[in-house]
């Protein structure tokens, strides 16, 4: 596998669009770790931006490497390779390429100027974010053939999980105001990945102090080691699901 | 050497291949021929795996080969319109799929020779003339010494000469034992390299005969005419 990864690999490199995310997260972090005077504001106000770019940056990118390599692949579908192992070098080399500009731009930064708990909290889970954003965009890509359509479902999927949820639960949570709701409101976090692990890092933060008796049931579940592990292997069935259900598409696909 | 057995492929309501049942042996040139959306593209990217039939079978050398890839490493392709990564440069391209088919015994450069691909080995794949990039393909079919060698209408981008070395090349390979399906609609150079003819009408087998034979039974002295014969014949 490694031989077409770095093809892939020298693909992406060469063009500079991940030189740019990489610098454009350096620029972020190191500014708002100026900007907001404590290290800890600093990382709120970082994670939101993170919560934000990182996931629309992976799905546009991954969505666009994977059209834009269709020619690489039609070439490489004649030849004695299988298709799964064509297929997984182009996600392996997209998401990557993009955790290394992730780790450059925002894990450097967050050691220097924040070394906790937290901070790592903060760069496991854009890692996280890349990883299932690249497999999202995969599966945008192998729905449709053509590229706008691609690229049309690739940014509803971003707005869906970086906005529209929110709104969702927000009126779930209002709607249902009489009942008790710790454990619905548990399960709407496992369903994006996004709120996953914003409230994975704002729990090890102190402000979660202020989040009322919800907040203290999530306190409870993520500040254990037993649910932050749980909360782990959810991320990860983030990424596997629509990984392993792009791939089988992609293997039964005509080329 | 190759068996297709009741191959049938759809896109969507359009029928491309029907119960197409067909053998082909080693050491021949056989011309796939047929008007254009005949199915001749779809059959021989079915045997390359590149389209998956929704029902049959294709085997070679006795063993089916759909959801397989090693047996690739038997098969030399060459597209009708070759697509390679823009980016990438005449060596890199050769360079990788060298790499990927590392197991190959023999490498066969007298292609890159004959066509003077060394001299251009650094511009990029994309600022390649069509007709150029049909060299690149060429060489890239023939290099591993393949048992099948499945020709997407390799003459259609080329200058003369081009063409001529590359039809003494087929020969040359015939020679060897291999099989080497042509399509084509240049009935000259069918009658040049070919040795059967194997004709394609709206996915369905029409005819698969040799040229000797085809010749005999309508009695005409020219391929062209010949089949033009049969087609109007039998419509």
């Amino acid at each position: 596998m490694n031989k077409i990864i770095k093809y892939v690999l020298y693909d992406i490199v060469r063009n500079k669009i991940v030189v740019a995310y990489t610098l454009f997260l350096l620029l972020l972090s190191i500014g708002l770790f100026n900007l907001g005077g404590s290290p800890e504001k600093g990382l709120l106000s970082l994670l939101n931006l993170v919560l934000l770019t990182v996931p629309l940056i992976s799905i546009v990118f991954g969505t666009t490497h994977f059209y834009n390599s269709y020619e690489f692949m039609e070439l490489l579908v004649s030849q004695p390779i299988k298709r799964s192992k064509i297929f997984m070098s182009e996600y392996w080399g997209v998401s990557l390429s993009l955790s290394a500009a992730f780790l450059i731009g925002v894990g450097i930064p967050v050691l220097l100027f924040a070394p906790s708990a937290t901070g790592l909290y903060l760069v496991l889970t854009g890692v996280f974010i890349t990883f299932i954003f690249v497999a999202l965009a995969f599966l945008a890509s192998v729905i449709t053939r053509d590229k706008a359509k691609g690229i049309g479902i690739a940014l509803l999927l971003w707005f869906y999980f970086a906005l529209i949820y929110d709104g969702i639960v927000l009126f779930i949570l209002y709607s249902f105001a009489d009942y008790p709701l710790e454990y619905a409101t548990l399960a709407l976090t496992a369903l994006n990945p996004v709120d996953l692990g914003r409230v994975m890092v704002l729990l090890n933060l102190d402000i979660s102090a202020m989040m009322g008796y919800t907040g203290a049931l999530y306190k409870s579940i993520f500040g254990s080691m037993w649910g932050i592990g749980i909360a782990l292997v959810v991320m990860v069935l983030w990424v596997l699901v629509p990984l392993m259900t792009s791939r089988r598409a992609f293997k039964r696909r005509d080329v | 050497m190759i068996t297709i057995e009741n191959l049938s492929k759809t896109y969507g309501k359009l029928t491309v291949l029907k119960d197409l049942t067909v053998r082909f042996g080693g050491g021949r040139v056989v011309s796939v021929i047929g008007p254009n959306g005949s199915g001749k593209t779809t059959m021989s990217k079915c045997i390359l795996g590149m389209v998956l039939p929704d029902s049959g079978d294709i085997k070679m050398d006795g063993e089916s080969v759909l959801k397989k890839y090693a047996y690739r490493s038997q098969i030399g392709y060459m597209p009708q319109i070759g697509k390679y990564p823009e980016n990438m440069k005449i060596r890199q391209v050769i360079d990788m799929i060298r790499d990927i088919r590392k197991d190959a015994k023999t490498i066969d450069e007298e292609l890159i020779g004959l066509y003077g691909l060394k001299d251009i080995y650094d511009k990029r794949m994309g600022s390649l003339s069509g007709g150029t990039k049909q060299k690149v393909s060429a060489a890239l079919a023939f290099m591993f010494d393949p048992q099948v060698l499945i020709l997407d209408e390799p003459t259609a981008g080329l200058d003369p000469i081009s063409a001529e070395i590359l039809k003494c090349k087929i020969l040359k390979e015939k020679k060897k034992g291999k099989l080497i399906l042509i399509t084509s609609h240049i009935m000259s150079e069918v009658e040049e390299v070919a040795d059967e003819v194997m004709c394609l009408v709206d996915g369905a087998l029409k005819f698969h005969e040799t040229i000797a034979s085809i010749k005999q039974h309508t009695n005409e002295e020219r391929l062209s005419r010949a089949i033009a014969k049969i087609m109007n014949e039998e419509d």
